[in-house]
């Protein structure tokens, strides 16, 4: 039995294909809309396998140091290596800022970490990892930075002697690493400016400058240009244990706010980019629905644009069964090859999106089966108005 | 016809490729795709530690030159910037009372010794007067032996005499006073001299002005500095360097020192001391590193970059500090056995400044592991090995 569906689509198969990409395009649009999505949750999960942490150590009652900050004393650290179920602990410092790069500046989140312990860049993907304990970065490759390259941030030029791939922000900003102590001078320290202007505020109070104590005002403006301040704590746990129990004594005895892998995820998927992911699945429904709308709208007017040779099929006979099968078959293998284009397009141009697109594998199976779902809905219409035509149509023009 | 065929079976192409490209971003990305790496081979090589610090440019001797006791400057005759000689005058405080103390000082020994004088010429005169009555005692008695007077007489000379006698001892006593109080006077103006002497500031040593803290008219405290010198020669860096990566150091390792102001020369120098005190707070040692020559112009609170080279490692199996990941808490390296992917923890060594890790044990020469890669890595995962991930995609 030869395919009546492949026949016709054969017949006219320049416009069926063209219908196709065009139906591709709006697929891969809506693919690239999921990918979007998921990309955000993704850099949230990125931030938190990079970090390499169990558990977050943060300021009391706040949600730091990603959604909220968060400020501990850089000796914390040590005391939350002498609790329970501690395995290795480490202070880190997060701060977004413009970085310099040439003539213009790329918004990166400056990390401020200690080798080898959590915190520090995970695969790299060229050059090497920081061996002195000063001005040299482990930049993201989004950047735009190659090894070699120098970067300014405040005071003082970093040395890139490596770079990383997919370490961003909650907010897809690319990270620089950078030792601690430099990330915490420079977090703090102020512009040149300003500190000549603190110092002579600072002598110009009377109860701070006695001239009886010499020494004092020195004292004083000393212990304010410093900073021993991290944002938070990254604790890895004993293997076997339950990171709740290893949390809860340091949130009774060591007064601090202790988040688990869960609870971060919770902040940050859930809190953090809850509002832009909203907007974007309400993007994606109504992108879904505008889709489904203009395939039921494409196989109906092709189905009536064949409409005089259904008739002539029907004078000779052709069973309904036949025809629906011809057109359901055209819909399906329009949306097939629909699907296929979008597919390809989706993947094709996600690198070139400035956020990470992630198209997932499941996605792309969910999307094949509501496309074909929509596709096999929209010829029940297409359907309805073949089996309705008057055979005598084909004759009576 | 021919052309009619063209067109019935142009689709075919455009169908063959339309797959292709599907098969092709199927292949490439999701569970799929392989992860792409690139490799290196153990090698036996020599790794050469340094340590990385950073410090100030300070005076090995600096002086605060200021007052014991609090006072009114009254001259300063140096500036910052002067080269000065030791014990060369550099300021003088206001005396305010001292020279009429002394002074007065002066008239009080004058009467002192007037009053000395006086007492000697007594002291004299009562030896004349003794003199006299031991002679008339003498004689009384022996007229009084022979019984030419009465022994009422006797008496009366001998306690003359004996009466002399003491007027002599008090004269020497009053004498004696007053050559006390003379020593007094002399040695409470001496005092005063010596301290009218430390309002006078001079230089200790040879060196240069750095600082004029105070001007004429300022009233200065006990210890507060007027003017502050250095030794210009004694400039050194003082170095801090993280404790965690100070392992090995020690005097007398050489070092390079780049200054701020010039970045791109590199000046030898050497560890002169490790301090035995770290910074407990900032968690870092501190060392004193000494130029081998000073440039001229070195100004002091500069910061520093300090490379302090290490004696190199024994020869050994070395791999790029790239290579290590952390997981499960071990130090590894993703090692391959023909094609298969598996972790190996080792243990490491020194590291170089160039990023050559030591490896101690876990990994011996020719093993290949993987330096970079473009994502994480399990064990038996499906790898594609690549010259460099530059151009990866992010």
């Amino acid at each position: 039995m030869i395919s009546l569906a492949g026949r016709d689509i054969l017949h006219a198969w320049s416009r069926f294909v063209l219908t196709g990409m065009g139906l591709g395009l709006l697929i891969g649009v809506t693919l690239s809309m999921a990918g979007i999505y998921r990309g955000m949750v993704d850099d949230a999960g990125a931030l938190l396998d990079n970090s390499g942490a169990d558990l977050w150590v943060v300021q009391k009652d706040t949600q730091g140091p990603y959604a909220e900050s968060s400020s501990l004393r850089d000796d914390v650290v040590h005391s939350v290596r002498g609790m329970p179920g501690v395995a290795r602990a480490a202070n880190v410092t997060y701060f977004t800022m413009q970085v310099a790069r040439g003539a213009r500046d790329v918004r990166a989140m400056v990390v401020g970490f200690e080798p080898g312990l959590p915190g520090a860049p995970g695969e790299l993907i060229a050059g090497r990892r920081i061996t002195r304990s000063h001005y040299e970065a482990v930049a993201d490759v989004k950047t735009g930075f190659a090894v070699g390259d120098t970067i300014r941030i405040r005071r003082h030029n970093y040395t890139v002697v490596g770079l990383t791939r997919r370490t961003v922000s909650s907010g897809g900003d690319p990270m620089v690493f950078i030792p601690l102590k430099d990330a915490q001078e420079a977090q703090f320290l102020k512009d040149n400016d300003a500190i000549v202007n603190e110092r002579a505020r600072n002598a110009a109070n009377p109860a701070l400058n006695r001239p009886g104590l010499p020494g004092l005002l020195e004292a004083i403006t000393d212990a304010q240009s410093s900073n021993h301040n991290v944002n938070a704590v990254l604790v890895q746990i004993a293997p076997g244990l339950d990171a709740e129990a290893v949390a809860e004594p340091i949130r009774r005895w060591k007064h601090l706010t202790v988040f688990t892998r869960t609870q971060m995820e919770e902040i940050l998927v859930a809190k953090l980019i809850a509002t832009s992911a909203r907007q974007i699945g309400m993007f994606l429904v109504i992108l879904a629905v505008v889709s489904a709308a203009i395939v039921a709208f494409i196989i109906y007017t092709m189905t009536l644009g064949k409409i005089r040779e259904i008739a002539v099929l029907k004078l000779i006979g052709t069973r309904n069964r036949t025809i629906a099968g011809m057109i359901l078959q055209q819909a399906l293998g329009l949306g097939l090859i629909g699907f296929m284009v979008g597919k390809t397009a989706a993947t094709l141009w996600a690198p070139i999106f400035p956020k990470y697109v992630l198209l997932l594998p499941g996605d792309a199976l969910r999307g094949f089966v509501v496309v074909m779902a929509i596709c096999a809905l929209a010829s029940l219409m297409a359907i309805r108005a073949a089996l309705k035509v008057d055979p005598a149509a084909a004759i009576g023009g | 016809m021919k052309i009619d065929a063209l067109r019935r079976w142009a689709w075919l192409p455009l169908a063959l490729m339309l797959l292709a490209g599907f098969a092709y971003v199927v292949a490439r990305s999701g569970p799929l795709a392989p992860v792409r790496v690139t490799v290196a081979t153990v090698t036996e090589g020599q790794v050469a530690p340094v340590l990385f610090g950073i410090g100030t440019v300070d005076a090995r001797r600096a002086y605060a030159v200021g007052p014991t006791a609090p006072g009114r400057l009254m001259q300063v005759e140096v500036d910052a910037g002067d080269t000065v000689r030791a014990g060369q005058l550099l300021a003088r405080l206001d005396p305010v009372d001292l020279d009429a103390r002394i002074a007065a000082l002066d008239a009080s020994a004058d009467r002192t010794r007037s009053t000395l004088a006086a007492a000697q010429a007594q002291q004299r005169d009562m030896h004349a007067r003794a003199e006299v009555a031991a002679i008339n005692a003498r004689r009384y008695v022996s007229l009084g032996q022979q019984q030419f007077v009465s022994a009422s007489a006797v008496e009366a000379r001998t306690q003359e005499h004996t009466s002399a006698r003491a007027a002599v001892d008090a004269a020497a006593a009053s004498a004696d006073s007053a050559r006390g109080d003379l020593a007094r006077l002399q040695a409470e103006r001496q005092a005063l001299v010596e301290q009218r002497d430390t309002l006078t500031l001079v230089a200790p040593v040879d060196g240069v002005v750095t600082a004029r803290e105070a001007e004429p008219g300022t009233t200065l405290v006990a210890g507060q500095a007027a003017l502050r010198l250095i030794d210009p020669a004694s400039l050194w860096v003082r170095t801090r360097i993280d404790q965690g990566r100070s392992q090995g150091l020690a005097a007398g390792l050489p070092a390079q020192i780049v200054l701020r102001s010039r970045p791109s020369e590199r000046l030898a120098g050497q560890v002169e001391r490790v301090e035995l005190i770290s910074d407990a707070i900032t968690e870092e040692r501190l060392a004193q590193v000494t130029f081998a020559t000073l440039p001229a112009g070195t100004s002091i609170g500069e910061m520093a970059e300090v490379t302090v080279q290490l004696p190199a490692a024994a020869n050994g199996p070395v791999v790029p500090n790239a290579a290590l990941q952390q997981r499960n808490g071990q130090t590894g390296v993703w090692q391959l056995d023909g094609d298969a992917l598996r972790f190996t923890a080792v243990r490491t060594g020194a590291t170089g400044p160039d990023g050559q890790v030591q490896i101690l044990d876990g990994l011996s020469t020719g093993d290949r592991i993987v330096v970079h890669s473009e994502g994480k890595l399990k064990p038996d995962a499906a790898v594609r090995i690549v010259d460099s991930l530059n151009a990866v995609r992010q």
